[in-house]
């Protein structure tokens, strides 16, 4: 395999990859949290969960059909052995706890593991959709989101200021620049990504966090 | 007693300030015939019961972007720019609603039920003016349910009893909201005679069925 160097949100995809296991039933937001898949390592298969009603998605292959989409209304595909059903199932497999593992992306995270990633108030309310039901019924949340706003504000908070998402829901940040773990010590930094220093994590990271001693050591 | 129905027909059921639920989500699912029938003939007012507002072209989007709805219950609106402005500008009363509450609380208004208890929203925006239930320890919300005037579904085949069966992805919320209204209409792709769709396969059983619209508008 050729090594390139991997942009921002390719960089959050390939680790958040790593976090899965083979046979596991998982949830894609919209967006970044799509990249995924094109990092599974060889024999790793998870299995997707799109919530507007059915296992097994899969890329588009062949012609648009226009019954079949994913969450966000793209044309998507049904892999061999997938599902279909009504929203019913859908959000009983997932508020259920049928779903091992739900990434997201966030607006903010906080020292608590509180996740606000679906409205700004009086700018952009664009619903809630699925996304409260996930982090309160997902085994695993895991967060995928840049590690500072456009503006260059931490996203990784002391307290959450937007409207929430879930209460203590998040498991895991992945970030351009870290992952961190959410424990009942608070938040843990776990890993610097390639070429990332814990000064830089430091700085532009508002929360405070344990820092793993694997990293201190290195 | 024949359940095919004519536009003219369907026309005619639809009053000002009428409650509808539409099947569909992100508009696959959705009866977009039933839809422009509501455009042409005027019928405003409406409190919109439906998954999301789809896009401006597609699903309920036309209805909203030609000003038929006045409120909203739904879980997204992302999608059509148009709803998002009319909410902040006032125009539009919008309920969001998770989308795993929003499923429930139409079961719960079609099955009998009082309400549902869901852990979904519990310490968020969304548990306020909801009473709260403690169950083995756990905290829940007491979701209410949702019922409406008339049901709007999409089906790919329907036999003339009214058995449905859906296709894909677009089945969504389509059989939870049968049974959510006093008149059910059906908008499908086709009508087959009784007995050709196995009742094995039957997805929604007709007798939830009140009225079906043949696609295209034929029979």
């Amino acid at each position: 395999m050729v090594e390139t160097l991997l942009n921002p949100k390719q960089m959050i995809a390939s680790r958040i990859a790593k976090e899965m296991k083979d046979g596991d039933v998982v949830n894609l937001g919209i967006g970044l949290p799509t990249m995924i898949p094109n990092y599974l390592p060889e024999g790793c298969n998870v299995i997707l969960q799109s919530e507007n009603g059915y296992v097994g998605l899969g890329p588009l292959v062949g012609e648009i059909d226009p019954d079949l989409v994913d969450a966000g209304g793209k044309p998507s595909g049904i892999i061999a052995g997938g599902a279909f059903f009504d929203s019913l199932m859908s959000f009983s497999i997932i508020r259920g706890g049928h779903v091992d593992l739900a990434i997201l992306g966030g607006l903010e995270v906080d020292e608590k593991g509180n996740l606000a990633n679906w409205m700004i108030p009086g700018k952009l309310v664009p619903g809630m959709g699925g996304a409260m039901d996930l982090v309160v019924g997902a085994k695993k949340v895991i967060v995928a989101m840049e590690h500072t706003s456009k503006m260059g504000a931490s996203k990784i908070v002391k307290q959450c200021t937007l409207p929430l998402t879930g209460k203590n829901v998040v498991d895991i940040i992945v970030t351009e620049m870290a992952v961190f773990r959410v424990t009942e010590a608070g938040l843990v930094l776990d890993e610097l990504q390639e070429g990332v220093d814990l000064e830089t994590v430091e700085k532009n990271t508002e929360a405070s966090f344990i820092v793993n001693p694997t990293i201190l050591s290195q | 007693m024949s359940k095919t129905i004519s536009r003219e027909e369907i026309s005619s059921m639809f009053k000002d300030g009428m409650t509808v639920m539409v099947g569909g989500f992100m508009g696959v699912g959705t009866p977009e015939e039933i839809v422009s029938i509501i455009l042409e003939n005027g019928i405003k007012d409406l409190t919109l019961i439906s998954d999301d507002t789809a896009f401006i072209d597609t699903g309920v989007g036309p209805l909203i972007v030609n000003h038929r709805v006045k409120k909203a219950i739904t879980t997204h609106i992302g999608k059509n720019p148009e709803a998002g402005r009319q909410m902040i500008a006032g125009e539009l009363e919008v309920e969001l609603v998770p989308m795993g509450t929003f499923v429930e609380r139409v079961r719960a208004g079609g099955a009998g039920l009082g309400g549902i208890l869901t852990p979904t929203g519990v310490g968020t925006v969304v548990e306020e003016g909801k009473e709260k239930l403690t169950v083995d320890g756990r905290v829940y919300l007491l979701e209410k349910p949702l019922h409406a005037e008339v049901a709007l579904l999409k089906a790919y085949k329907a036999d003339k009893n009214g058995n449905l069966i859906y296709r894909k992805a677009a089945r969504n919320f389509n059989p939870l909201m049968a049974l959510a209204a006093d008149l059910v209409i059906v908008q499908v792709e086709q009508l087959v005679e009784i007995g050709e769709i196995d009742s094995n396969d039957v997805m929604t059983p007709g007798i939830l069925v009140d009225k079906i619209f043949v696609q295209g508008g034929c029979e």
